[in-house]
């Protein structure tokens, strides 16, 4: 489960990096709102990796 | 991918040769920063590992010199000088630095381009000190000193590439209208973001200290050994930082030296105002003030001054201290009782929030339009790839030197253990309680 957290991570990088390649810088609320959806998706990825953290920590004798 | 030479980069402003001077001199003095985590770090373990806690820190300064010197400084790169980059939307990402092998050309080099050198030969030693602090009393020093050759090698100059020389963060202003590009002089992101996230990928491979976690009850308070090293140590990371900020702001912002009274100033306000803060959380809290968490709450108020101390004001780092302050001691106890996260040196709050945070006050207080999306942008690639990428080297070099010493390693302490001698042999070593 950690591992599949740390996988969302870079998802929600290049979701921000794609904001500013594919939106021109006239369109400053769209960019915003694509770079926050990325650290939004970094943010679940995180707590997916804590959670997994946690689990194994409960799992253990 | 094609190697570039400096050519259809814009010319960095050359230093003069008074702020070249003044930068010699300010980053010998930033060693202290080094030093007052390397007390901090020890302050905060426990006595019976107090000598390798110390020697630990001595011999990743060391090690980080070394592959940093023979590897590291390659793929760091300089400002103008050779990098690979890729053309993506029409626009180049300068991705890693192509620099000579073995310091190569070294005193050929601009002066400027020196002294970036010895500015990263500094941040390096330090962002791989942070998670030294975080394995505590079970991160085994070959492990330890491995992990910092790792750092060193890969994962600082990626990041200090990107950031520093050249790299597509600080192109983020010219290629994509974003402000001055991803703003970091004094090394938040670079440094502390990178040793917080490293600490946070220690801490989930080796494990909590034993009887740290009972299967029944609360989480066992563990607490350091040491609170003369701890506070010492903050009034000798203060001197650093004062100088790694100014230093940066020269070397990264190009500053001008009626600047740096201005960034000296913001420092220590920020670590002021968070010292303020962590004390009245602490007292409020638990009904007096605690020493550690205040250390941390001091700390992290250095940390996000390293970000935002040259591009703000000195009122406005008073308020980004004071923010740090108040969520140091709170995110500690969170990452403690909520998530199981064994953090003797509260490095993940300290230094991974604390950059975050000054990261962000960089873009909030800015007056350049798309700062603030810029900063983001540099965040999203902190947690976005450096995370994984540094859990990811780390458990593999967890499957050749393993991080956690055996259990009667952990048992005995890790001076017995590992250097055959404690730290303070004249005194009487006791039964543990916590340990069953």
């Amino acid at each position: 489960m950690k591992f599949a957290g740390l996988l969302v991570l870079p998802a929600g990088f290049f979701l921000s990096v794609a904001a500013i390649v594919l939106f021109p810088a006239q369109s400053a609320a769209s960019r915003a709102a694509f770079v926050l959806c990325g650290l939004a998706v970094e943010g679940l990825g995180l707590t997916v990796a804590f959670r997994g953290h946690m689990e194994a920590r409960r799992e253990q004798p | 991918m094609n190697p570039s030479a400096a050519g259809p980069l814009p010319v960095a402003p050359v230093l003069s040769e008074t702020a070249c001077a003044l930068c010699f001199v300010l980053l010998p003095l930033a060693l202290l920063a080094i030093a007052g985590v390397a007390l901090i770090n020890t302050g905060l373990g426990r006595s019976r590992s107090a000598a390798q806690a110390l020697l630990g820190n001595l011999a990743i300064v060391a090690v980080t010199a070394i592959v940093f010197a023979l590897v590291g400084a390659t793929f760091t790169g300089a400002i103008n000088g050779s990098s690979h980059t890729f053309q993506l939307a029409g626009k180049p990402w300068n991705w890693i630095g192509a620099g000579p092998l073995f310091l190569g050309g070294l005193s050929s080099a601009p002066l400027q381009s020196q002294l970036g050198l010895l500015f990263e030969f500094l941040a390096v030693a330090l962002a791989a000190l942070i998670p030294w602090g975080s394995g505590a009393d079970r991160w085994r020093l070959v492990a330890g000193c491995a992990a910092a050759a790792v750092t060193a090698a890969i994962v600082f100059p990626l990041l200090a590439h990107w950031v520093w020389n050249d790299g597509w963060l600080s192109r983020l202003g010219v290629n994509f209208s974003l402000g001055s590009g991803f703003l970091d002089p004094g090394g938040a992101g670079t440094i502390h973001v990178l040793g917080g996230l490293s600490a946070l990928a220690v801490i989930w491979i080796a494990g909590p200290r034993k009887g740290k976690f009972p299967k029944e009850g609360f989480s066992t308070a563990l607490p350091g050994h040491n609170a003369i090293y701890v506070l010492f140590g903050c009034f000798v990371a203060l001197v650093g930082w004062l100088a790694l900020n100014a230093a940066g702001a020269l070397l990264w912002l190009h500053s001008p030296l009626t600047a740096l009274p201005a960034t000296a100033l913001s420092t220590l306000l920020a670590a002021s105002g968070a010292l303020a803060a962590a004390f009245t959380v602490t007292r409020v809290r638990f009904g007096k003030p605690d020493a550690s968490l205040c250390a941390n709450g001091w700390l992290s108020g250095l940390v996000a001054s390293s970000a935002c101390a040259a591009v703000i004001t000195p009122i406005q780092a008073l308020v980004v201290g004071v923010i740090a302050g108040i969520a140091t001691p709170l995110l500690v106890e969170v990452f403690e009782l909520a998530v199981s996260i064994d953090d003797p040196s509260g490095a993940i709050s300290v230094h991974a929030v604390g950059g975050l945070l000054g990261l962000l006050a960089a873009g909030i207080f800015a007056e350049q339009t798309g700062q603030f999306l810029a900063q983001l942008i540099g965040i999203a690639a902190l947690l976005g790839v450096i995370l994984p990428l540094v859990y990811g080297l780390f458990w593999l070099l967890n499957c050749i030197v393993p991080f956690r010493v055996d259990p009667d390693g952990e048992r005995i302490g890790m001076d017995l253990h590992e250097l055959g001698g404690g730290a303070y042999p004249e005194f009487v070593i006791h039964r543990d309680d916590s340990y069953r």
